[in-house]
């Protein structure tokens, strides 16, 4: 079972949190700071892997963004690496290849679709479609009620130039495919480069 | 850079209004969207910690204020909850909100429902009392007809729900188990597993459903139903016996492909699902055999499966590889399954060769030979840049043991020594392997060999190896002590904060003594006492210099502070030996302003002639602070490297494994503790700056030392009684040296212990035990009157019958060395015409002293032989024998043959001349040595090593500038060698010159061993620690 899973930028800002066990607020923090700074100061080249406290902690860096996931001592290493990818291909397709500041943004749509994803800290639906189908579901529902249906930006396979996930052989192996991802921040501070929002912003 | 940032952050709001106006969303979304953006732009602009707390407390605030208005619409609720997680999750308290979350959850539309439950799920904990107000709208939502709504409920009872409620919820989850929608029913089945796994007995009635869950004609409910049988089966496997059958055509389904698509990932079908039930499988074969049997067939397909190239295929072998191995066995598929792991092992991804090399750890316990075919992969992977990987490696030898002898690992060990492709870095770390194996070794052939052929190794690492493992090896006892079997360091655990120590430390302070304080306290508070000064030239230097600037930011700060120039400390990371700074605030005539700031203070109105006699005393006190905190640091430091490496002892300053978590956490408590007890002494500052500044610190030092003391208990005595000794010499030196060779004269006789120096020198053979204690003291009483006035070796026995006993020691003389016999008469009647003679020897010229020739020996006395002897040719080591006959009663006559060894050692003096002199003389000579030598963290320190140099090998430190020390000596009658030393990080560089090729080479390797005795003492006394603070815990 995961015990918690975080996402933080390199430069050490927190996105994302989700904590599977109870876990006191004090508690928790001082998790995020340790493993932030344990994680951050880890070399490219070193293993996605680390013993840490009585946990196991696995981590992935997409771009500017660090997920890491910490999971117990039977659990498996390899296919939570696959879990966070397969997290990072459901928000790259919810969003249409993602940034940053897509999670920055719009964090809890990102929290909904990994509600959807896992729960209670184990994998509730591995299949992408009907993850995404029941997001949709949902988010149909409200914009219903809302208003006119917003069209989701969406960089489809015959009309961007970029290549998606599903066009790449994907695995951690391969550097994440779409370009916005590999934008490395322009200044401290901020977590993606402009062009990433202009990018967006002209569709 | 900076007006990119600037140009994106004006851009912010319009291209806001400009995806607004493109995509046409509510108004409410873009309301959100833009107040989220705002805050989220205005904490980015901000360069400060200070203004984003300033920039949040603002915004709380605006929050509270609109969140308790009754005006505020639930869609503006919705709106401010998104910036209420945000600022949470920057770390701030948005308590005020909590109740306003549940709220939104109960009354609003799905929209903002939704927010609503996850801020309730990112809030709240388990045991929240709030929580209680969120079962009704639970228990209403799951009543409703709205399919999404009912999912929001259920995802929100599988998150977060308070245990004594889950009656009240139980029967309607119970009921969407058989609802026409798989989506629902999944969620209900998880929704379960979580109560199962926080009040098990709640759901117990319900396993037959659990069953039908299992059954399920969706595959999404069946897997989520996994869950919860993976852990009741693991809880008791025996139960679920039959359902194996059922397990295992499931697999067989999966495996073959049988599944929709959509489960696919990267076009392996359902691989969560698959790992899920290698897991199951896994506990219910376990020491089972007929149920094993039902899986093999199944197993054997998934490994054979399992041939993409792809880490969810590895993810999936490795599961299988696990399960094949707690089942019971079958060679066929262990075979298999062995070769996997060698995949694992061999592939250059490193994840895969960490988990292989995990895998191995418990597969070598079925099967030893495994790890030897892959011993060279093995061994390669101990110079991986990660030192996870490493750290793993060292693990496979401990396992390794279960089924080999030890005396095999080792031979095996030696060979892939003695071989040329493996870096010299492997071989340090192989030979600290064998040091470990070897207390559990019988035999030590091979050991000697390794000993013998790596001490004269060209590679100073390996050197110095070798020679931990020489001189362990020498005392098996201790080694065993120092290393044991069945005690894997891993489960140790470390009492880092010395908690032990607290009730000693509460009655101290008790009874007056100042508080603990750490180091860079002290520093801060000496530094803001400019006028008063800081007294110590080299002490600070020898704490600062043991650890990197990561770990150690009171070390980085300290650093900065004396050399005042931050930036560049911050460059380097072991910011060692600044000296210079604090040279020009400390000269020779430094001491001299204190006569002011000492009026009216006790040490005043003692009778002291000589005012530097205070001042060195003083001095020396302060270095024993500063000694006892760098060894506690160097402690901590320590401790890291034994955790983290968790299997080698004097590994050294190679370990760098900061990096693992446990390690961290440690030096996290200490730094903890360190605190509090800053805190605690926060009241008796005042009092000790009195103290310190009126160099009346007889308290402050009484706390110190006992502080310190009860660390190291005994062996801490002797050791501050030596380190004292050594920063007492550093002082007296300047003024003059004789006080100095009489003070290490007076150290010699009274510290015998385990650890003292004498016993450390190599040079000396051990003292005999035959010789009786009243004979010793007798002895001791009737040395010469030289002894006094120079250095000289311990009495040692060299030869003894029932009636005489013969003891030799060394005097070294300026000009020469002085052998002096001391011959005892034990028995009652007279010795009549004794005669000592020593032999002519080939590189010696031998001179008998006056009163060589006794025509009597009294009956009980003690007579005293001396020789001078000087060399005439350079020779490393050499051997004195000669005679000593006598009569008894006029009747036969007694011979008694003994020998002496002599080094070269024994002719080197200190050579005493000035820098200028040094530096002329430099350049004269031409043979020149150089060689780097790494010392433990804590020895960084120039001016300590030097001090040990000086008194172990008798030479003269002409001067220490910066991190450059200048020492000489001279091997009689009359050749010199000049000595450069330099540190950089934890490595000395050693530089010889002489007139004499042979001398530099000879002085290297006897630095080295000093050097080496140094650190060998450091890990002793880290360990004696350790062991005691394990006692405490007992």
């Amino acid at each position: 079972m995961m015990r918690f899973m975080l996402l933080f930028s390199r430069q050490g800002k927190l996105r994302l949190q989700k904590w599977y066990l109870a876990t006191s607020d004090k508690e928790r923090k001082k998790m995020v700071r340790e493993l932030m700074q344990v994680v951050l100061a880890r070399k490219p080249k070193m293993c996605s892997f680390l013993e840490w406290r009585d946990l196991k902690v696995v981590y992935k860096r997409y771009a500017s963004l660090y997920f890491c996931c910490a999971i117990e001592g039977q659990d498996n290493e390899l296919i939570t690496l696959e879990l966070i990818h397969r997290y990072v291909e459901l928000l790259d397709k919810y969003f249409g290849s993602v940034c940053e500041l897509d999670i920055i943004f719009n964090f809890e749509k990102a929290y909904f679709i990994l509600d959807e994803f896992l729960m209670g800290g184990d994998v509730q639906d591995t299949s992408k479609k009907s993850v995404l189908k029941a997001i949709e579901q949902a988010d149909l529902l409200q914009e219903v009620r809302a208003g006119p249906v917003r069209k989701r930006r969406k960089r489809t396979k015959a009309k961007g130039a970029l290549p998606t996930l599903d066009t790449l052989p994907a695995g951690p192996s391969c550097p994440f495919p779409t370009s916005l991802w590999r934008l490395a921040p322009k200044a401290p501070g901020w977590p993606a480069g402009p062009q990433a929002l202009t990018a967006r912003g002209g569709r | 850079m900076s007006d990119i940032v600037e140009k994106t952050l004006t851009a912010l709001p319009g291209l806001f209004l400009q995806n607004q106006s493109v995509s046409g969303p509510a108004a409410a979304k873009a309301s959100f969207s833009s107040r989220l953006g705002g805050l989220v732009r205005g904490i980015t602009a901000l360069t400060s910690k200070h203004e984003e707390e300033k920039l949040i407390q603002q915004e709380l605030n605006n929050l509270k204020a609109t969140v308790s208005a009754p005006t505020t619409t639930l869609k503006m609720m919705k709106e401010c909850m998104v910036r209420l997680i945000y600022c949470e999750m920057l770390g701030y308290d948005a308590s005020f909100g909590y109740i306003h979350a549940i709220k939104l959850a109960q009354q609003g539309n799905l929209l903002e429902k939704r927010v609503g439950y996850l801020a309730v799920s990112l809030f709240l904990h388990e045991s929240h009392e709030l929580l209680l107000l969120l079962v009704n709208t639970v228990v209403k939502d799951l009543q409703s007809t709205n399919l999404v709504e009912v999912c929001m409920a259920l995802t929100i009872v599988s998150q977060i729900f308070p245990r004594e409620m889950i009656p009240a919820v139980l029967p309607l989850i119970e009921d969407k188990l058989q609802h026409s929608k798989e989506i629902i029913r999944r969620k209900a089945v998880l929704a379960l597993y979580k109560f199962y796994l926080i009040a098990p007995n709640q759901v117990q009635h319900i396993h037959i459903k659990f069953r039908k869950a299992l059954c399920d004609r969706d595959v999404g409910v069946m897997a989520a139903s996994l869950h919860i049988y993976l852990r009741m089966i693991k809880e008791n496997s025996s139960a679920y016996k039959d359902l194996t059958g059922s397990f295992v055509t499931i697999l067989k389904q999966v495996v073959g492909g049988k599944l929709p698509v959509d489960f696919n990932y990267h076009s392996v079908p359902a691989p969560w699902l698959q790992i899920q039930l290698l897991r199951i499988l896994g506990l219910l074969g376990k020491d089972d055999q007929r149920t094993s049997e039902l899986m093999y067939d199944v197993l054997d397909e998934s490994l054979r499966r399992a041939e993409l190239n792809h880490n969810v295929t590895y993810a999936i072998l490795f599961e299988c590889v696990h399960t094949v191995y707690s089942v019971y066995p079958k060679s066929e598929l262990l075979e298999k399954a062995a070769k996997c792991i060698g995949r694992f092992v061999l592939s250059p991804k490193i994840n895969l060769k960490y988990l292989g090399l995990k895998a191995l750890t418990y597969v070598i316990q079925q099967d030893p030979t495994l790890a030897l075919q892959h011993q060279m992969t093995i061994i390669e992977c101990l110079d991986h840049p990660d030192p996870i990987i490493k750290r793993e490696v060292l693990g496979e030898y401990s396992y390794l043991l279960d089924k080999e002898t030890p005396e095999e690992v080792i031979t095996k060990l030696y060979k892939l020594l003695r071989s040329d492709s493996i870096s010299s870095e492997t071989k340090a770390w192989i030979i600290a392997a064998v040091t470990k194996l070897t207390p559990q070794a019988h035999s030590s052939n091979i050991v000697e060999r390794l000993i013998q052929e790596f001490t004269t190794s060209l590679d100073t690492c390996l050197r110095q190896h070798a020679f931990e493992l020489k001189h362990l090896h020498e005392n098996v006892k201790f080694m065993k002590g120092l290393l044991p079997v069945d005690k894997s360091c891993e489960d140790m655990v470390v009492d880092a904060s010395l908690s032990f120590l607290d009730g000693f430390v509460a009655e101290e302070l008790s009874q007056g003594a100042a508080p603990y304080k750490p180091h860079h306290q002290r520093q801060e508070e000496k530094l803001s006492q400019g006028k008063v000064l800081s007294f110590e030239p080299y002490g600070l230097s020898f704490s600062s210099s043991g650890f990197s600037g990561r770990q150690s930011p009171a070390g980085i700060s300290l650093g900065s502070d004396i050399s005042g120039n931050s930036t560049e400390t911050g460059l380097k990371e072991t910011n060692s030996l600044k000296l210079e700074g604090i040279k020009k605030l400390w000269g020779k005539e430094g001491y001299l302003p204190k006569k002011e700031s000492k009026t009216g203070d006790e040490t005043e109105a003692l009778p002291v002639p000589q005012e530097n006699i205070i001042m060195e005393n003083v001095d020396q006190i302060i270095t024993k602070n500063d000694q006892s905190q760098a060894l506690t640091q160097s402690k901590e430091e320590k401790e890291k490297q034994l955790l983290a490496s968790s299997l080698f002892v004097g590994l050294g300053s190679e370990s760098t494994i900061s990096l693992l978590g446990k390690a961290d956490t440690l030096s996290h408590k200490f730094r903890r503790k360190s605190k509090v007890k800053e805190t605690k002494s926060g009241q008796t500052t005042t009092a000790e700056n009195v103290t310190r500044s009126s160099f009346s610190s007889s308290s402050n030092v009484t706390y110190e030392e006992d502080y310190y003391l009860d660390n190291f208990q005994d062996r801490g005595d002797k050791e501050i009684k030596k380190f004292s000794l050594n920063s007492e010499l550093l002082d007296s030196e300047s003024l003059t040296e004789l006080p100095l060779i009489e003070k290490i004269s007076n150290c010699r006789l009274s510290t015998p212990s385990l650890f003292a120096v004498n016993n450390m020198e190599v040079f000396h053979p051990p003292q005999s035990t035959a010789a009786s204690v009243a004979n010793e003291i007798s002895l001791a009483s009737s040395l010469l009157e030289e002894t006094t006035e120079h250095m000289h070796s311990d009495l040692m026995e060299v030869c003894h019958n029932e009636t005489i006993s013969v003891s030799s020691y060394k005097i070294w003389k300026d000009e020469c060395l002085l052998m002096v016999w001391s011959v005892f008469n034990k028995s009652a009647s007279e010795l009549k015409s004794a005669n000592l003679e020593i032999a002519p020897a080939e590189n010696f010229k031998i001179t008998e002293q006056p009163g060589c020739c006794l025509p009597v020996i009294e009956a009980e006395s003690t007579r005293n032989f001396q020789y001078s002897v000087q060399m005439e040719k350079p020779f490393t080591e050499g051997n004195l024998s000669g005679f000593i006959n006598y009569q008894v009663m006029d009747t036969h006559s007694v011979q008694l043959e003994f020998s002496v060894n002599l080094s070269l050692l024994d002719f080197i003096r200190p050579l005493k001349i000035s820098t200028e002199d040094f530096g002329k003389l430099w350049l004269s000579f031409a043979n020149d040595v150089k060689q780097n030598v790494k010392m433990s963290e804590s020895q960084a320190a120039l001016p300590s090593t030097l001090k040990a140099l000086q008194q172990e090998l008798r030479l003269h430190v002409v001067d220490i500038i910066g991190n450059e020390g200048l020492l000489a000596c001279q091997l009689l009658p009359s050749i010199p060698c000049l000595l450069h030393f330099r540190v950089h990080g934890d490595m000395l560089a050693l530089w010889f010159r002489s007139s004499c090729s042979t001398l530099p080479d000879y002085l290297l390797y006897q630095c080295q061993k000093i050097i080496f005795h140094y650190r060998l003492l450091q890990d002793i006394e880290y360990n004696s620690l350790w062991y005691t603070s394990i006692k405490g815990i007992l």
